[in-house]
């Protein structure tokens, strides 16, 4: 089953496709673009994979790691599909980055990667920005790079997990204005699903609700304001982003 | 969360949190009840706040990997598996390296802050609280592991959040952090680099600060190593002090 979680006349509804837009829990059927559309779940913690692919490890310049490259982000950084992203003028490059998002569903500790998969509820599409600017080089990637308000994009749907059939042959896309700029398969991925929660938990206890953000393909590439960001994964849906300006912030710069 | 009117304190057998005088708070600690930790949202840990953790980095500031010193806060996030309260037992990993005791000032934020500055950064601060900023001694500050930082119990919090009207200088605060009572490590919350107000104003330019949310001031340098099997205490000024103890991995569940 697909789920969002929308705000559509004074209260906020769990939400389900639907052919005229969407359908919420009450049965009222909306345009799509007449609801909020609010991330999908709250998150608990947020895990966010750097260098997860090969081909963009290697467009990065990185060489192999001895362990998954995890850092952590905020819920504050949480915004839904259709939202805003800002982006400071003083940036000279902002970028996406499509990643799968999944999220855990039990409690998890000390899980060896054959259990791992039956610890997942479901995944989500996510939009990681950054803005390289700001990488200084104490504990990379720094949260003004990574953890910045808008930062992290999260939905449109919550997808069981029952509903994917092989989470290891998805497709993620996204395109810039409608022109396809990133393209991967998380057949790729360096460290994949299983194996993260197995390492995740060897020495930390996951809860339901933790969400891990699993990385980046190759193919990231600075966005302006007014660019539309759409984030595509097979089954997942799309997620649509738009980059903010200062101004509609009332901010003169930075 | 909204700001607590005196000390609240969470214990760990009561469902809600109680908000009591200072007085009122030590008599309960007093009965070595274990608490919960008195906040509920994001905690983020601060990195080279310290002039000393700073001054020790020296020139390798401009060597690889770091190329240059901080500019911007350079933060850390502190997940909720890490999450403990007073009188906790913290699980020390197997191996010789022991758990950094990295005892620090807790700003607990009372409302929404965003681009706030530092001369009204103070309003939106509900309380502070103790917090023992756990981790696996690291040499390389450049892209650390978040198992150093991350493991369960690693941030004990409390025991609890004291109303900003009860601290008159933020700033000025000594802490004394010691193993098993012996003399303590001690410093002063005014060598930070960015003082609290300026570190609120710095950090909510680029990320907002929501109310439970806690930020800590940044770790001293030269904190102890703690080993499994000693008993710790924070304390900060006269405050109600942090205790927790630390055990083998062997020995925990």
């Amino acid at each position: 089953m697909m789920r969002g979680r929308v705000a559509y006349a004074g209260a906020i509804h769990e939400a389900y496709p639907h052919e005229r837009g969407v359908r919420l829990a009450d049965g009222r059927i909306c345009p799509e673009d007449e609801v909020v559309w609010l991330a999908p779940i709250e998150p608990g913690t947020i895990f966010a994979l750097g260098l997860n692919y090969a081909e963009h490890a290697r467009e990065l310049q990185f060489s192999k790691q001895d362990e998954p490259l995890v850092f952590l982000k905020g819920r504050g950084s949480v915004i839904g599909h259709r939202g805003v992203t800002r982006r400071p003028s003083d940036a000279a490059f902002m970028h996406y980055e499509c990643e799968l998002a999944v999220v855990i569903g039990r409690p998890a500790k000390t899980v060896k990667r054959g259990e791992a998969m039956h610890y997942v509820a479901g995944y989500m599409i996510a939009n990681d920005y950054a803005i390289r600017d700001y990488l200084e080089n104490y504990y990379r990637p720094n949260l003004r790079v990574k953890n910045r308000d808008g930062g992290t994009v999260l939905g449109p749907w919550f997808v069981d997990a029952a509903d994917i059939d092989d989470v290891a042959q998805l497709e993620l896309r996204t395109y810039v204005n409608g022109a396809l700029r990133q393209h991967g398969n998380t057949r790729d991925l360096v460290t994949d699903v299983a194996s993260l929660i197995e390492y995740l938990s060897s020495f930390m206890t996951l809860a339901p609700g933790d969400v891990i953000l699993t990385g980046t393909p190759d193919g990231v590439a600075n966005v302006d304001v007014g660019d539309e960001v759409v984030c595509e994964i097979d089954g997942l849906g799309r997620l649509v982003n738009v980059i903010a300006s200062d101004a509609q912030f009332n901010r003169d710069g930075s | 969360m909204y700001p607590p009117a005196d000390h609240r304190i969470h214990l760990f057998n009561e469902p809600l949190a109680r908000d009591l005088p200072a007085r009122a708070a030590r008599a309960l600690l007093a009965q070595g009840l274990a608490c919960r930790p008195p906040v509920d949202g994001t905690v983020y840990g601060t990195l080279l706040n310290d002039a000393g953790a700073l001054a020790a980095l020296g020139e390798a500031m401009h060597a690889s990997p770091y190329k240059a010193p901080p500019k911007a806060p350079i933060l850390y996030i502190k997940p909720r598996n890490t999450h403990a309260g007073h009188g906790a037992t913290v699980v020390v990993p197997d191996g010789d390296a022991g758990i950094e005791i990295g005892g620090s000032l807790g700003i607990v934020i009372g409302r929404t802050a965003v681009r706030v500055c530092a001369e009204q950064a103070l309003e939106f601060v509900a309380g502070y609280t103790i917090v023992a900023d756990l981790s696996i001694p690291h040499q390389s500050l450049y892209r650390p592991s978040v198992r150093f930082r991350a493991r369960d119990g690693f941030c004990v919090m409390g025991p609890a959040v004291i109303a900003r009207r009860l601290v008159d200088d933020p700033d000025a605060l000594d802490i004394a952090i010691d193993l098993n009572g012996k003399a303590p490590f001690r410093a002063n919350t005014a060598t930070s680099i960015r003082h609290v107000a300026q570190l609120i104003a710095d950090v909510t330019d680029f990320m907002t600060l929501s109310a439970g949310d806690v930020l800590t001031l940044g770790v001293p340098y030269g904190v102890p190593v703690a080993r499994a099997g000693d008993t710790v205490r924070i304390a900060i000024d006269d405050w109600a002090p942090l205790c927790f103890s630390t055990i083998a991995q062997g020995d925990a569940q």
